[in-house]
C-alpha cells in the first residue's frame, strides 16, 4: 500500500515575536524586517504526511507552494524534512491574489501534478489567518475535506482510508476520510520539528532552474545529471490559468480599511494557592466546561 | 530556537581546524563520491557545510527536546519487565526523534546507510547530547560499537547488522563480569562452538552492562577452554532477535538514571564470532574501549558546558548584598575556572578526536588504494598520537567535569542542594565519568607508557616552538616552564629506577603532562581567535601552572621510602 500525498506550504513572515520596532507608523507589520518561515500549521501537515510515508514505504510526498521566487526556500525546507519533490508556482500575474484566486491557482497546479490520494495543508496561515485556502482548494477540486484536524492515521489499507481527529472546541470528532480528500491541520499527533540528516544532505542544493543558473557549488551539467535536485517552477500559463481568475484581477476581496487594535484586559481575578481559591477555580472551570 | 551548535562559538571553532580538512578529503576520497552517492559533498567547502548542517540538526534536538526530557528521564528511569528493559518515556522520545532525524550510524559509510561523517563531527554530537542528557549520551554513543563490526566483522555481518544500526537500533558492549571489572582478562563468560548449527553458544553472566537490553551486543567471552588470561578471549556478536539473553536486574545508580545498567544472564545464546579467535581483548576490545573513552571525554565536556550554563544563569539572577552574586569575586572566580576547564577539555577532546579520525580514515583508505609512503608515516604518527592522547582526554575531562559540576552546585548555594535545580542531576551524572570505560587510575596506567618513553616531552617541546600571538608570549613561557617542571619531576622519578615509586607518582606525572599540553592547545586556540579564548587561556594557565607546581613539589619532596607511609599495613 502506497500513499500519494501533496502538501501545500506557504512562506510567511514570522509574526510570532513582533516587537514595536517592527511595526510601521501605520500600525502594519514591516514584513521585510521579519524572517521568512514555513507557515507553522503547514509543518503539522508535513509532519503527518512524512509520518505516513515512514509507516508505508514507497509512499510519496510532494510539495507545492505559490509565492515569489524566494518561496523556493520553504520547499527546500520541506525536502530536508523528507519530502520527495517540490513545485514552485511563481508568476507576477499571480501576485496580489486573495484566498479565492490563490485556491484556484493551487487547484490547477495540483491537477497538473496529478491528483494524489490526499492533499494536506495547514488549517490557517500565520499572516492571513483566514482558514479559507484549504476548503476552497477542496471545492475547486471537488473533493472531500476535513478542517481543523489534529492528527491522522491509516484506517483501512485497502481503501486507503484515513482516520482523522477533528478539533471541535473542547471536544473532538473521529472521522474516516476516503481518498481523494483534503485535510487541513491545526495540530499534529506525529509532530516532528527537525530535518532528516540524509534528506538534508541529499537535497541541500535543490534549486529551481533560475537558481541553478547562478548556483555557487554545482554546474548546470551536474544539475542535469541529478534530476531530483530540480525544484519545478511553473507560471500561470503552465497551469492553464484564466487571466481574469488569478492575481489582483481574480480577487474579489478588497481591503477597505485597516486599524491598529490593541487589546487591554477587561477584568479577571487573581487567585492564590489557598484551598478556597483552588476550589473556586475548579468550580469556575467546571461550569465553563458544562456551559 | 535554542541550538547547542549554532549558539556555541567554541564548538563551531573546532569545526574550522585545518586537520579536519585532511580528514574530510580522505573520507570523501578527494570528493570523488558525489557522482555515485547523492549525499556526498562536491568539495571541501561543501563537506564542511554539510557537517555544520548535521551539527545544527543535532543541536536543535539536544537544546530543545532532549534537554526538556532530561529531568523526567532522571526521575522515571528505565524499568524491567520479564527480563526486558523499558526505557523512560523521555528516552523513548529522544530515540524516536534521532531516528526521524537520521542521526544514527553517523560514522558508517553510506553503503550501510550511514552518514560517513568524520569521527570528530560525531564527537561534537556526543558533546551536545552529553550536555542535554548525559544518560542518553550513553545509549546513543554505543553506536560506535558498529565501527568494530565494520572494521573486524565479516561481509555478512556488516550487511545484516550495520544498516540496522543506521536506522536506530541500539548496541551494547558486554565486557565486565562480577569478577572482571578493570581486570577484563579475568572474564569467564563461556563461548562454545555448536557444530550442528554452525554457531557459537554463550553461557554465563555479565554485570554493569550499559544499555544491556540492546538490539545488538558485542560480547567478550572465553572461547578457549582451560585458559585464564587474555589469550583465551574472543569477541562475539549476539543479535537480540535470536533470544537467549535476559536482563536479571537493572542497577540502582547515583546518576545517569536514564541509561539502564544491567546484569545479563546468557543462556545458550546463539552468537557469531567477530574477527579472529583469541584476539577479543588484545585487539578488538582495546579498539572499542578507545572509542568509548573518547565518548566519555566528550560527554564530560558536555557536562561541563551544562554545569557552566546552569551556574551562570543562577549567578546572574540571584541577588545578595545588593547585587547579583555573579559580581562577587568568590563566585566569578568559580565561574571563570569552570569556563577555563571547559575550554581546555574541549580543545584536548578535539585534538584527540582528530588524530583518531585521521588514522581511521587512512586505514579505511588503505582498503581501497595503496597508501603512499608519506601517508603510511602519517598513519603511524596519527595512531600513536591518538593512543597517547585518548587516556589524557578521558582522565582530565572526566575529572574536570566532576570538579565543575561540584563548583556549579556550589555557585547555587543552598538551592544547589535542593532537587529542584538541574545542577544536582548534573553532579550525580558527572560522578561516574571517571569510573566507567576505565577508571582514572586505569587511564594513568594507559598513559604512563608515553610518560616514560618521552612522547609527552616531545609533544611539549614541539608545541613550545610554535608561534603564538605576541600578546600570548608570556603565557606561552609559563606553559614551557610547566613542561620543564614535568621533565624535572620525571627525571627525579626515573633516577630512582623504582617501578613502584613510578606507579606512585604516575597520576601526578600524567596530570602534569596533560595540563601542559592543554595549556599549549588553548594558546593555539587563542592565537587563532583571541577574543573567544582570551579569558579562558589566562585563567587556565594560572590554574594549570599552580597544579603543575604542586605536583612538582610533591614529587621532588618524595622518594621511594615515602611509600612506606602509605603501604596497606600502615593504613
Amino acid at each position: 500500500m502506497k500513499l500519494e500525498i501533496i502538501v501545500l506550504l506557504k512562506q510567511v513572515p514570522d509574526t510570532r515575536n513582533v516587537s514595536e520596532a517592527l511595526m510601521t507608523a501605520e500600525g502594519l507589520v514591516n514584513r521585510n524586517a521579519l524572517p521568512a518561515i514555513v507557515n507553522p500549521q503547514d509543518l503539522f501537515a508535513l509532519s503527518e504526511a512524512l509520518s505516513l510515508k515512514s509507516r508505508y514505504p514507497g509512499s510519496v510526498v510532494r510539495l507545492l507552494t505559490m509565492g515569489p521566487p524566494s518561496a523556493a526556500d520553504v520547499l527546500r525546507e520541506g525536502l530536508w524534512r523528507g519530502a520527495d519533490s517540490a513545485v514552485l508556482l511563481s508568476d507576477r500575474a499571480l501576485g496580489g491574489a486573495d484566498t479565492l484566486a490563490t485556491s484556484y491557482a493551487l487547484a490547477l497546479a495540483i491537477r497538473k501534478m496529478g491528483m494524489p490520494d490526499f492533499i494536506f495543508c495547514g488549517h490557517q496561515s500565520l499572516d492571513g489567518d483566514t482558514a479559507h485556502v484549504g476548503p476552497q482548494v477542496a471545492e475547486f477540486l471537488g473533493v472531500d475535506q476535513v478542517t481543523n484536524c489534529k492528527g491522522v492515521s491509516l484506517l483501512d489499507q485497502d481503501k486507503k482510508e484515513l482516520y482523522a481527529v477533528q478539533k471541535r472546541h473542547a471536544k473532538q470528532a473521529m472521522l474516516s476520510v476516503a481518498p481523494p480528500a483534503l485535510v487541513a491541520f491545526s495540530g499534529s499527533s506525529s509532530w516532528n520539528d527537525t530535518y532528516n540528516a540524509h534528506a538534508l544532505l541529499t537535497y541541500k542544493h535543490a534549486a529551481t532552474k533560475r537558481e541553478q543558473a547562478m548556483h555557487p557549488v554545482l554546474t548546470p551539467a551536474q544539475f542535469e545529471s541529478r534530476p531530483y535536485l530540480t525544484i519545478e517552477q511553473w507560471d500561470a500559463n503552465d497551469i492553464g490559468a484564466e487571466g481574469h481568475r488569478i492575481g489582483l484581477q481574480g480577487s474579489p476581496t478588497r481591503v477597505v480599511h485597516t486599524e491598529a487594535v490593541s487589546f487591554t484586559p477587561k477584568g479577571g481575578e487573581q487567585l492564590t494557592d489557598s484551598d478556597a481559591d483552588i476550589a473556586h477555580l475548579v468550580d469556575a472551570l467546571t461550569a465553563l466546561n458544562h456551559g | 530556537m535554542a541550538n547547542h551548535f549554532t549558539d556555541n562559538p567554541a564548538l563551531q571553532f573546532e569545526l574550522q581546524h585545518p586537520l579536519l580538512e585532511r580528514i574530510a578529503s580522505l573520507k570523501e576520497q578527494d570528493f570523488s563520491l558525489a557522482d555515485a552517492e547523492p549525499e556526498a559533498p562536491f568539495s571541501l567547502a561543501d563537506a564542511k557545510d554539510s557537517y555544520a548542517r548535521v551539527l545544527a540538526t543535532m543541536g536543535a534536538i539536544t537544546a530543545t527536546t532532549m534537554k526538556a526530557n532530561a529531568e523526567g528521564v532522571d526521575i522515571e528511569g528505565p524499568s524491567l519487565d520479564e527480563g526486558r528493559v523499558h526505557y523512560a518515556q523521555g528516552t523513548k522520545h529522544n530515540l524516536l526523534r534521532l531516528q526521524q532525524a537520521g542521526l544514527y550510524g553517523m560514522i558508517l559509510p553510506r553503503q550501510y546507510g550511514g552518514l560517513n561523517i568524520p569521527l570528530t563531527v560525531y564527537t561534537m554530537c556526543a558533546e551536545m547530547i552529553g550536555s542535554a542528557d548525559p544518560s542518553f549520551c550513553n545509549i546513543w554513543s554505543l553506536q560506535d560499537c558498529a565501527q568494530a563490526i565494520y572494521e573486524f566483522g565479516t561481509e555478512e555481518q556488516k550487511a545484516t547488522l550495520l544498516s540496522r544500526v543506521a536506522k536506530g537500533e541500539t548496541l551494547s558492549m558486554d565486557l565486565t563480569e562480577p569478577d572482571a571489572g578493570s581486570d577484563l582478562q579475568a572474564a569467564m563468560l563461556r563461548a562454545t562452538y555448536d557444530a550442528d548449527n554452525d554457531c557459537w553458544r554463550l553461557n554465563g553472566v555479565k554485570r554493569f552492562i550499559t544499555n544491556g537490553d540492546a538490539n545488538i551486543h558485542l560480547v567478550l567471552a572465553r572461547s578457549e577452554e582451560g585458559t585464564t588470561d587474555a589469550r583465551g578471549l574472543s569477541l562475539f556478536i549476539y543479535d537480540a532477535n535470536d533470544g537467549g539473553v535476559d536482563v536479571r536486574r537493572i542497577e540502582h545508580k547515583l546518576g545517569v538514571h536514564g541509561s539502564p545498567t544491567c546484569e545479563l544472564v546468557y543462556n545458550n545464546a546463539r552468537a557469531t564470532l567477530c574477527g579472529d579467535r583469541k584476539m577479543g581483548l588484545i585487539k578488538y576490545v582495546m579498539s572499542l574501549m578507545n572509542c568509548a573513552r573518547l565518548g566519555i571525554a566528550a560527554q564530560s565536556v558536555g557536562l561541563q558546558q551544562a554545569a557552566l550554563e546552569e551556574a551562570k544563569n543562577y549567578a546572574a539572577e540571584r541577588k545578595q548584598f545588593g547585587k547579583t552574586i555573579a559580581e562577587l569575586a568568590p563566585v566569578y572566580q568559580m565561574l571563570g575556572n569552570m569556563q577555563a576547564r571547559l575550554d581546555a577539555s574541549r580543545t584536548l577532546l578535539y585534538e584527540t578526536a582528530r588524530y583518531v579520525d585521521l588514522y581511521k580514515a587512512l586505514e579505511a583508505t588503505s582498503r581501497w588504494r595503496k597508501l603512499e609512503p608519506e601517508e603510511r608515516k602519517e598513519l603511524k604518527t596519527a595512531a600513536r598520537l591518538a593512543d597517547c592522547l585518548t587516556p589524557l582526554a578521558k582522565l582530565m575531562n572526566a575529572e574536570f567535569a566532576i570538579q565543575s559540576c561540584y563548583d556549579g552546585l556550589q555557585v547555587h548555594g543552598g538551592s544547589g542542594f535542593m532537587m529542584e535545580y538541574p545542577i544536582q542531576r548534573l553532579m550525580r551524572d558527572a560522578r561516574v565519568t571517571n569510573i566507567y570505560e576505565g577508571t582514572s587510575q586505569m587511564q594513568v596506567v594507559a598513559a604512563l607508557r608515553y610518560v616514560t618513553n618521552g612522547t609527552y616531552t616531545a609533544l611539549h617541546s614541539e608545541w613550545s616552538n610554535k608561534a603564538v600571538a605576541p600578546e600570548l608570549l608570556p603565557l606561552q613561557a609559563k606553559a614551557t616552564a610547566m613542561g620543564t617542571a614535568y621533565e624535572t619531576a620525571l627525571a627525579h622519578v626515573k633516577a630512582t629506577e623504582d617501578v613502584e615509586y613510578l606507579d606512585f607518582c604516575a597520576r601526578a606525572l600524567v596530570e602534569m603532562a596533560a595540563l601542559t599540553l592543554m595549556a599549549h592547545l588553548l594558546l593555539y586556540n587563542a592565537t587563532q581567535n583571541y577574543s573567544l579564548f582570551e579569558h579562558s587561556v589566562q585563567a587556565f594557565i594560572l590554574l594549570a601552572e599552580s597544579e603543575t607546581m604542586r605536583h612538582h613539589t610533591a614529587i621532588l619532596s618524595s622518594s621511594p621510602s615515602t611509600l612506606n607511609a602509605y603501604r596497606p599495613s600502615k593504613i
